[in-house]
């Protein structure tokens, strides 16, 4: 047997039964006698592992099965078919020592007590986790040293905003040091500037505990900043798995042309013009005419500076969605 | 278990904090609990005076000692979960607590323990105000103070395990708040808190025993004003011992099933 991966997933497989009903009262009386339950599918046969210390990326458009995944590996959902083994455990089973290696932060108001400052939060949380003092107070010394947290501490959590609050909530949750991260959508709703310390902070976290992370996000600088590796799904089925780079390369069949020409021209007989400011002009061109435009360009035209560059990664991935769209 | 101690102290300390936040809540909580009895006792006291003195063996004081005491044993084991745990189930506050690695029942525990030491004085200031107020006369013995004291914890121990255990019926209901209410205008009645059971028609009296809710309340109440004969004690006793052990399993059953319901369809 090789080693055992910190992840694991094999053809995991969630269905939902749910009860559907049109509008209206007729619909609602007729409802009480009977239901018509249909069944969706969350989750269809993923299969991958991630090892050790990884931070991967988990895309995919709103009801993809991204939540879903993330809650059967933490254990709050037990799958429909498939096996899945996270640190050599069955997540479902929900067992104590497994529970104490892993977090998952979902959303705003998991771990913090309203009406309480910040650090009873965390008093109460190194109660549950057993966290013993020593590690208690550097974990904590960290944390609030990474997230800037020291003003907060002392402050109920009804006063904080939405990106201080979010900034404690990861801080509760990290505070006995887990070893598996699930992360969902951590930075929605934050300005810039949080979300880029959010993203510093799991970087650095990952960097300094060697601890494994799984997130998910709308945002793709999230994900471009983060995961070296990523895996892409759509209505449940994965349909990409492995490094940013490699994505663009496969799925993208067009480059962009960003040229500066010394007079105006018209560019529209060197490939679809998709932009045009000033004196610069994009264009978009086939992968495999970029080579002769150039040359054409660079004889054609007087260009004062040419660059070729990949697509931006959510214009790839939107292409992906939309495609497959199309084949379903 | 000193783990779990560390952690009922710290979840005490929590939960004293938080509802501290709420110190008006507590005259509010002071005029709801008090109310209930001195309107009881208001009117019975006025039957009994009507009937030449005393209605079934309870005078005007007997009266008034005996819902005092059905509102402190009533203090002491009431439970509110159940009108929570919906919210839980609904708004997703519940999945953090399954994720933690500890049983959420412990912190419904230690909450209510707290509420119940912030509420402490505005008991004790109403039970003083009624006491007075209308006359009650009570004889403590030694017998009967130790006698009440197991059966005071039997009665939260089974009243907590089964109100916890109806409020996980939200797993499977979406309105529960219909069935909760339902359950609190039995436990009003049967649990003698509105009238004496023994002023009760026999039938129901008979089936009141057989059934949770006067275990609740009634049994220690009047174990306390009417140091009930030995062998009533320990038929209450073992009725109440028997009701905890029922309550356990429920508890169990409806938990594992609960959990499965829950982790299938998704919180």
């Amino acid at each position: 047997m090789t080693i055992s991966a910190t992840i694991s997933v094999e053809h995991l497989r969630k269905v939902y039964r749910v009860y559907e009903r049109e509008a209206g009262l007729r619909a609602a009386l007729r409802g009480l006698i009977q239901r018509h339950a249909q069944e969706v599918i969350g989750v269809d046969d993923l299969t991958f592992r991630i090892e050790s210390g990884e931070i991967v990326g988990f895309l995919g458009p709103n009801g993809a099965g991204k939540t879903t995944t993330l809650k059967m590996l933490a254990g709050l959902l037990y799958p429909s078919a498939g096996t899945l083994q996270v640190l050599g455990y069955l997540p479902w089973r929900r067992e104590r020592s497994f529970l104490r290696q892993i977090a998952l932060v979902m959303g705003q108001r998991q771990q913090l007590i309203w009406d309480i400052p910040v650090i009873d939060s965390f008093e109460l949380n190194r109660a549950i986790y057993r966290i013993p003092s020593a590690q208690y107070r550097q974990t904590l010394d960290e944390l609030t040293d990474l997230l800037e947290l020291a003003s907060l501490l002392q402050k109920p959590v009804r006063n904080l905003s939405l990106g201080e609050r979010m900034k404690c909530e990861i801080a509760a949750c990290l505070l006995h040091r887990p070893r598996v991260l699930f992360l969902d959508e951590p930075t929605i709703g934050l300005d810039v500037v949080m979300q880029r310390r959010i993203r510093d902070f799991v970087r650095e976290y990952n960097r300094r505990t060697g601890a494994t992370v799984l997130l998910t996000s709308h945002y793709m600088a999230d994900v471009e900043a983060l995961c070296q590796r990523i895996i892409l799904i759509h209505h449940g089925k994965m349909l990409f798995d492995g490094e940013l780079t490699r994505l663009i390369e496969r799925f993208s069949p067009y480059k962009t042309i960003a040229v500066r020409l010394q007079e105006p021209a018209s560019l529209d007989p060197y490939g679809e013009v998709i932009g045009q400011s000033e004196d610069r002009i994009t264009l978009r061109v086939p992968k495999s005419a970029v080579a002769p435009v150039t040359a054409r360009l660079l004889t054609e035209q007087a260009v004062i500076d040419l660059s070729v560059e990949d697509p931006p990664i959510e214009a790839v991935i939107e292409h992906i969605f939309t495609q497959q769209e199309e084949v379903v | 278990m000193r783990q779990l101690l560390a952690v009922y102290r710290q979840q005490l300390k929590t939960a004293l904090a938080e509802q501290l936040q709420y110190r008006a809540a507590l005259i509010i909580w002071l005029i709801e609990v008090a109310l209930g009895p001195a309107v009881s006792v208001s009117v019975w006291s006025t039957v009994a005076r009507n009937e030449g003195g005393a209605v079934n063996g309870y005078s005007s004081a007997g009266f008034a000692a005996y819902f005092i005491a059905t509102m402190l044993v009533n203090y002491a084991t009431q439970t509110w979960v159940f009108w929570e745990f919906s919210r839980r189930v609904r708004e997703g506050e519940f999945s953090p607590l399954l994720l933690r690695p500890i049983h959420p029942i412990h912190a419904d525990l230690a909450d209510n323990l707290a509420y119940k030491i912030l509420m402490l004085p505005v008991i004790t200031l109403v039970t003083l105000i009624l006491f007075f107020a209308f006359h009650a006369s009570i004889a403590l013995t030694l017998a009967n103070v130790l006698a009440f004291l197991p059966a005071l914890v039997l009665a939260f121990a089974l009243r907590f395990i089964l109100e916890w255990t109806l409020a996980l019926l939200a797993f499977w209901l979406t309105q529960v708040n219909v069935i909760n209410q339902l359950y609190v205008v039995v436990v009003l009645f049967l649990s003698g808190q509105l009238v004496p059971l023994t002023l009760l028609p026999t039938p129901v009296q008979v089936a009141s025993a057989w059934l949770p809710f006067q275990w609740m309340v009634a049994f220690p109440a009047e174990l306390l004003v009417h140091r009930l004969s030995p062998p009533a004690l320990l038929t209450g006793l073992l009725a109440q011992l028997a009701w905890l052990l029922v309550g356990l399993a429920l508890f169990s059953l409806t938990w594992r099933l609960g959990i499965r319901r829950y982790t299938a369809v998704g919180g």
